[in-house]
Protein backbone atom coordinates (compact mmCIF):
# COMPACT_ATOMS: atom_id res chain seq x y z
CA UNK A 1 0.00 0.00 0.00
CA UNK A 2 1.50 3.55 -0.99
CA UNK A 3 2.54 5.67 2.30
CA UNK A 4 3.35 9.10 2.56
CA UNK A 5 7.01 9.21 3.74
CA UNK A 6 7.41 10.86 7.52
CA UNK A 7 11.07 11.88 8.18
CA UNK A 8 12.11 12.77 12.39
CA UNK A 9 14.41 15.28 13.10
CA UNK A 10 14.95 16.15 16.74
CA UNK A 11 11.64 16.64 18.15
CA UNK A 12 10.12 17.20 15.24
CA UNK A 13 7.91 15.10 12.62
CA UNK A 14 8.58 16.60 9.01
CA UNK A 15 6.13 15.90 6.03
CA UNK A 16 6.78 16.67 1.89
CA UNK A 17 3.57 15.53 0.48
CA UNK A 18 4.57 15.39 -3.75
CA UNK A 19 2.14 13.54 -4.77
CA UNK A 20 -1.60 13.67 -5.98
CA UNK A 21 -3.54 12.35 -2.85
CA UNK A 22 -6.22 9.95 -3.37
CA UNK A 23 -8.51 10.01 -0.79
CA UNK A 24 -7.60 6.44 1.38
CA UNK A 25 -3.87 7.98 1.23
CA UNK A 26 -5.13 11.22 2.52
CA UNK A 27 -6.30 9.24 5.53
CA UNK A 28 -3.59 6.73 6.08
CA UNK A 29 -0.97 10.28 6.36
CA UNK A 30 -3.15 11.46 9.16
CA UNK A 31 -3.46 7.78 10.76
CA UNK A 32 0.34 7.77 10.94
CA UNK A 33 0.72 10.99 12.15
CA UNK A 34 -1.04 10.38 14.94
CA UNK A 35 0.48 7.30 15.79
CA UNK A 36 3.93 8.81 15.04
CA UNK A 37 3.72 11.80 17.48
CA UNK A 38 2.26 9.39 20.29
CA UNK A 39 5.14 6.69 19.45
CA UNK A 40 8.02 9.50 19.23
CA UNK A 41 6.31 12.09 21.46
CA UNK A 42 7.53 14.67 18.72
CA UNK A 43 6.67 18.24 19.93
CA UNK A 44 5.75 19.45 16.24
CA UNK A 45 4.86 18.69 12.65
CA UNK A 46 5.71 20.33 9.75
CA UNK A 47 3.61 19.33 6.67
CA UNK A 48 5.17 20.96 3.36
CA UNK A 49 2.32 20.96 0.63
CA UNK A 50 4.23 23.35 -1.56
CA UNK A 51 4.06 20.53 -4.26
CA UNK A 52 0.35 20.35 -4.26
CA UNK A 53 -1.60 21.84 -6.85
CA UNK A 54 -5.43 21.53 -5.61
CA UNK A 55 -6.57 21.24 -2.06
CA UNK A 56 -10.40 20.76 -1.77
CA UNK A 57 -12.32 20.18 0.89
CA UNK A 58 -11.19 16.36 1.47
CA UNK A 59 -7.58 17.22 1.62
CA UNK A 60 -8.48 20.55 3.44
CA UNK A 61 -10.31 18.37 6.28
CA UNK A 62 -7.16 16.46 6.60
CA UNK A 63 -4.94 19.05 7.59
CA UNK A 64 -7.45 20.65 9.95
CA UNK A 65 -7.77 17.29 11.41
CA UNK A 66 -3.66 16.82 12.01
CA UNK A 67 -3.30 19.97 13.24
CA UNK A 68 -6.66 19.53 15.98
CA UNK A 69 -5.27 16.09 16.81
CA UNK A 70 -1.83 16.97 16.70
CA UNK A 71 -2.39 19.34 19.51
CA UNK A 72 -4.39 16.96 21.82
CA UNK A 73 -1.53 14.77 21.75
CA UNK A 74 0.40 18.40 22.94
CA UNK A 75 2.30 18.69 19.46
CA UNK A 76 1.98 21.79 17.20
CA UNK A 77 1.21 21.18 13.48
CA UNK A 78 2.53 24.22 11.21
CA UNK A 79 1.64 24.02 6.99
CA UNK A 80 4.38 25.68 4.76
CA UNK A 81 3.95 26.08 1.22
CA UNK A 82 0.83 26.85 -0.16
CA UNK A 83 0.45 27.80 -3.38
CA UNK A 84 -1.29 31.37 -3.86
CA UNK A 85 -3.72 29.66 -6.29
CA UNK A 86 -4.34 27.24 -3.77
CA UNK A 87 -4.98 29.79 -0.96
CA UNK A 88 -7.40 31.34 -3.06
CA UNK A 89 -9.27 28.48 -4.21
CA UNK A 90 -9.57 27.51 -1.03
CA UNK A 91 -10.74 30.36 0.48
CA UNK A 92 -13.44 30.71 -2.29
CA UNK A 93 -14.33 27.25 -1.61
CA UNK A 94 -15.20 27.92 1.83
CA UNK A 95 -12.35 26.58 4.03
CA UNK A 96 -10.45 28.91 5.77
CA UNK A 97 -8.62 26.40 7.70
CA UNK A 98 -9.05 28.42 10.89
CA UNK A 99 -7.06 27.25 14.07
CA UNK A 100 -4.16 25.78 11.33
CA UNK A 101 -0.86 27.51 11.62
CA UNK A 102 0.93 28.29 8.07
CA UNK A 103 4.42 29.46 7.14
CA UNK A 104 5.50 30.44 3.83
CA UNK A 105 8.28 28.45 3.73
CA UNK A 106 9.84 25.59 5.77
CA UNK A 107 12.50 27.85 6.94
CA UNK A 108 9.69 29.57 8.70
CA UNK A 109 7.68 26.97 9.54
CA UNK A 110 10.19 25.48 11.28
CA UNK A 111 10.82 28.95 13.09
CA UNK A 112 7.76 28.91 14.44
CA UNK A 113 7.90 25.18 15.97
CA UNK A 114 11.12 25.77 17.71
CA UNK A 115 9.23 28.66 19.52
CA UNK A 116 6.51 27.06 20.15
CA UNK A 117 8.33 24.23 21.92
CA UNK A 118 10.15 26.92 23.76
CA UNK A 119 7.15 28.69 24.71
CA UNK A 120 5.64 25.21 25.72
CA UNK A 121 9.09 24.85 28.20
CA UNK A 122 9.08 28.43 29.92
CA UNK A 123 5.13 28.16 30.39
CA UNK A 124 6.11 24.28 31.78
CA UNK A 125 9.00 26.44 34.13
CA UNK A 126 6.54 28.78 35.56
CA UNK A 127 4.06 26.33 36.26
CA UNK A 128 6.72 24.33 38.61
CA UNK A 129 8.18 27.07 40.74
CA UNK B 1 -21.21 27.91 -29.26
CA UNK B 2 -19.07 24.77 -30.34
CA UNK B 3 -17.94 21.91 -28.68
CA UNK B 4 -13.98 21.39 -30.39
CA UNK B 5 -13.45 18.20 -27.99
CA UNK B 6 -15.19 16.02 -26.10
CA UNK B 7 -14.47 13.30 -23.61
CA UNK B 8 -15.96 10.97 -21.13
CA UNK B 9 -14.06 9.47 -18.05
CA UNK B 10 -15.71 6.85 -15.58
CA UNK B 11 -15.92 7.25 -12.11
CA UNK B 12 -16.00 3.99 -10.31
CA UNK B 13 -13.32 4.15 -8.04
CA UNK B 14 -11.58 6.71 -6.05
CA UNK B 15 -8.44 6.66 -8.25
CA UNK B 16 -10.23 8.05 -10.20
CA UNK B 17 -11.00 10.82 -8.89
CA UNK B 18 -7.42 12.18 -9.67
CA UNK B 19 -7.38 10.63 -12.79
CA UNK B 20 -10.35 13.33 -13.05
CA UNK B 21 -8.53 16.31 -11.55
CA UNK B 22 -5.95 15.31 -13.70
CA UNK B 23 -7.48 15.27 -17.19
CA UNK B 24 -9.50 18.85 -15.55
CA UNK B 25 -5.97 20.34 -14.92
CA UNK B 26 -4.75 18.96 -19.08
CA UNK B 27 -7.66 20.34 -20.64
CA UNK B 28 -8.14 23.57 -18.48
CA UNK B 29 -4.00 24.01 -19.93
CA UNK B 30 -5.05 23.36 -23.48
CA UNK B 31 -8.11 26.29 -22.51
CA UNK B 32 -5.42 28.55 -21.44
CA UNK B 33 -6.62 29.21 -18.31
CA UNK B 34 -4.39 31.11 -16.22
CA UNK B 35 -2.90 28.86 -12.65
CA UNK B 36 -5.65 30.70 -10.58
CA UNK B 37 -8.68 29.52 -13.16
CA UNK B 38 -7.35 26.09 -13.72
CA UNK B 39 -6.96 25.34 -9.57
CA UNK B 40 -10.43 26.82 -9.13
CA UNK B 41 -11.92 24.43 -12.02
CA UNK B 42 -9.59 20.98 -10.85
CA UNK B 43 -10.59 21.98 -7.50
CA UNK B 44 -14.14 22.12 -8.19
CA UNK B 45 -14.37 18.76 -10.19
CA UNK B 46 -12.31 17.22 -7.59
CA UNK B 47 -15.47 17.89 -5.29
CA UNK B 48 -18.32 16.82 -7.63
CA UNK B 49 -16.21 13.63 -8.81
CA UNK B 50 -15.95 12.80 -5.15
CA UNK B 51 -19.75 12.85 -4.95
CA UNK B 52 -20.57 11.59 -8.08
CA UNK B 53 -18.30 8.43 -6.58
CA UNK B 54 -19.71 8.80 -3.09
CA UNK B 55 -22.96 9.68 -3.48
CA UNK B 56 -23.90 8.72 -7.01
CA UNK B 57 -22.24 5.34 -6.85
CA UNK B 58 -20.26 6.16 -9.59
CA UNK B 59 -20.89 7.37 -12.94
CA UNK B 60 -19.47 9.29 -15.44
CA UNK B 61 -17.85 12.77 -15.99
CA UNK B 62 -18.23 14.44 -19.36
CA UNK B 63 -15.28 16.93 -20.51
CA UNK B 64 -16.10 19.42 -23.07
CA UNK B 65 -13.80 22.03 -24.82
CA UNK B 66 -15.66 24.96 -25.90
CA UNK B 67 -15.37 27.86 -28.02
CA UNK B 68 -17.70 31.11 -28.09
CA UNK B 69 -16.32 33.56 -30.78
CA UNK B 70 -12.68 34.01 -30.07
CA UNK B 71 -13.34 33.11 -26.21
CA UNK B 72 -12.74 29.21 -24.82
CA UNK B 73 -14.28 27.24 -21.94
CA UNK B 74 -14.60 23.79 -20.32
CA UNK B 75 -17.56 22.43 -19.40
CA UNK B 76 -18.19 19.40 -16.93
CA UNK B 77 -20.73 17.71 -16.66
CA UNK B 78 -20.90 14.73 -13.73
CA UNK B 79 -23.65 11.83 -14.27
CA UNK B 80 -24.96 9.45 -11.66
CA UNK B 81 -27.72 7.09 -11.12
CA UNK B 82 -27.66 6.85 -7.81
CA UNK B 83 -30.39 7.85 -5.48
CA UNK B 84 -30.76 11.61 -6.19
CA UNK B 85 -30.76 14.39 -3.58
CA UNK B 86 -34.03 14.56 -1.67
CA UNK B 87 -33.90 18.07 -1.56
CA UNK B 88 -31.82 20.12 -3.59
CA UNK B 89 -31.71 23.80 -1.87
CA UNK B 90 -30.90 21.83 1.20
CA UNK B 91 -28.29 20.45 -0.67
CA UNK B 92 -26.47 23.58 -1.80
CA UNK B 93 -26.43 25.09 1.21
CA UNK B 94 -22.85 25.78 3.25
CA UNK B 95 -22.64 22.96 6.06
CA UNK B 96 -24.91 20.57 5.14
CA UNK B 97 -24.14 17.25 4.47
CA UNK B 98 -26.30 14.13 4.14
CA UNK B 99 -22.58 12.45 4.56
CA UNK B 100 -19.42 12.41 6.87
CA UNK B 101 -17.92 15.52 4.68
CA UNK B 102 -18.00 19.24 5.48
CA UNK B 103 -20.92 20.02 2.81
CA UNK B 104 -18.86 22.15 1.45
CA UNK B 105 -18.68 20.31 -2.35
CA UNK B 106 -21.57 21.11 -4.06
CA UNK B 107 -21.53 24.82 -2.73
CA UNK B 108 -18.31 25.31 -2.95
CA UNK B 109 -17.56 24.39 -6.67
CA UNK B 110 -20.61 26.57 -7.83
CA UNK B 111 -18.83 29.24 -5.81
CA UNK B 112 -15.44 28.43 -8.23
CA UNK B 113 -17.34 28.36 -11.64
CA UNK B 114 -18.92 30.89 -13.88
CA UNK B 115 -22.40 28.58 -14.79
CA UNK B 116 -23.58 25.98 -12.56
CA UNK B 117 -26.28 23.71 -13.15
CA UNK B 118 -28.01 20.87 -10.85
CA UNK B 119 -30.75 18.21 -11.91
CA UNK B 120 -31.77 16.01 -9.98
CA UNK B 121 -34.62 13.13 -9.65
CA UNK B 122 -35.13 11.20 -7.03
CA UNK B 123 -34.19 7.71 -7.04
CA UNK B 124 -33.41 7.95 -10.62
CA UNK B 125 -29.63 9.88 -10.02
CA UNK B 126 -28.01 13.77 -10.75
CA UNK B 127 -26.95 15.73 -13.23
CA UNK B 128 -24.19 18.36 -12.17
CA UNK B 129 -23.11 20.77 -15.01
CA UNK B 130 -20.38 23.46 -14.60
CA UNK B 131 -18.73 25.50 -17.15
CA UNK B 132 -15.54 28.42 -16.56
CA UNK B 133 -14.56 30.65 -19.44
CA UNK B 134 -11.38 31.86 -20.14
Amino acid sequence: MDRIPILRMGDFLLVTIQVDMHDQLAMTLQDDLTSQIEKTGAKGVLIDISALEMVDSFIGRMIANISGMSRILDASTVVVGMQPAVAITLVELGLSLAGVQTALNVDRGMQRLRADVAGKEADDGRHQE
Amino acid sequence: MAVTKSEVIPIRTEHDIVVARQAVRRLSVEAAFGLVDQTKMVTAASELARNTFIYGGGGTLQCESLLEGARRGLRLTFTDQGPGIADLSLAMKDGWTSGSGMGLGLSGAKRLVNEFEIESVHGQGTRVTITRWK
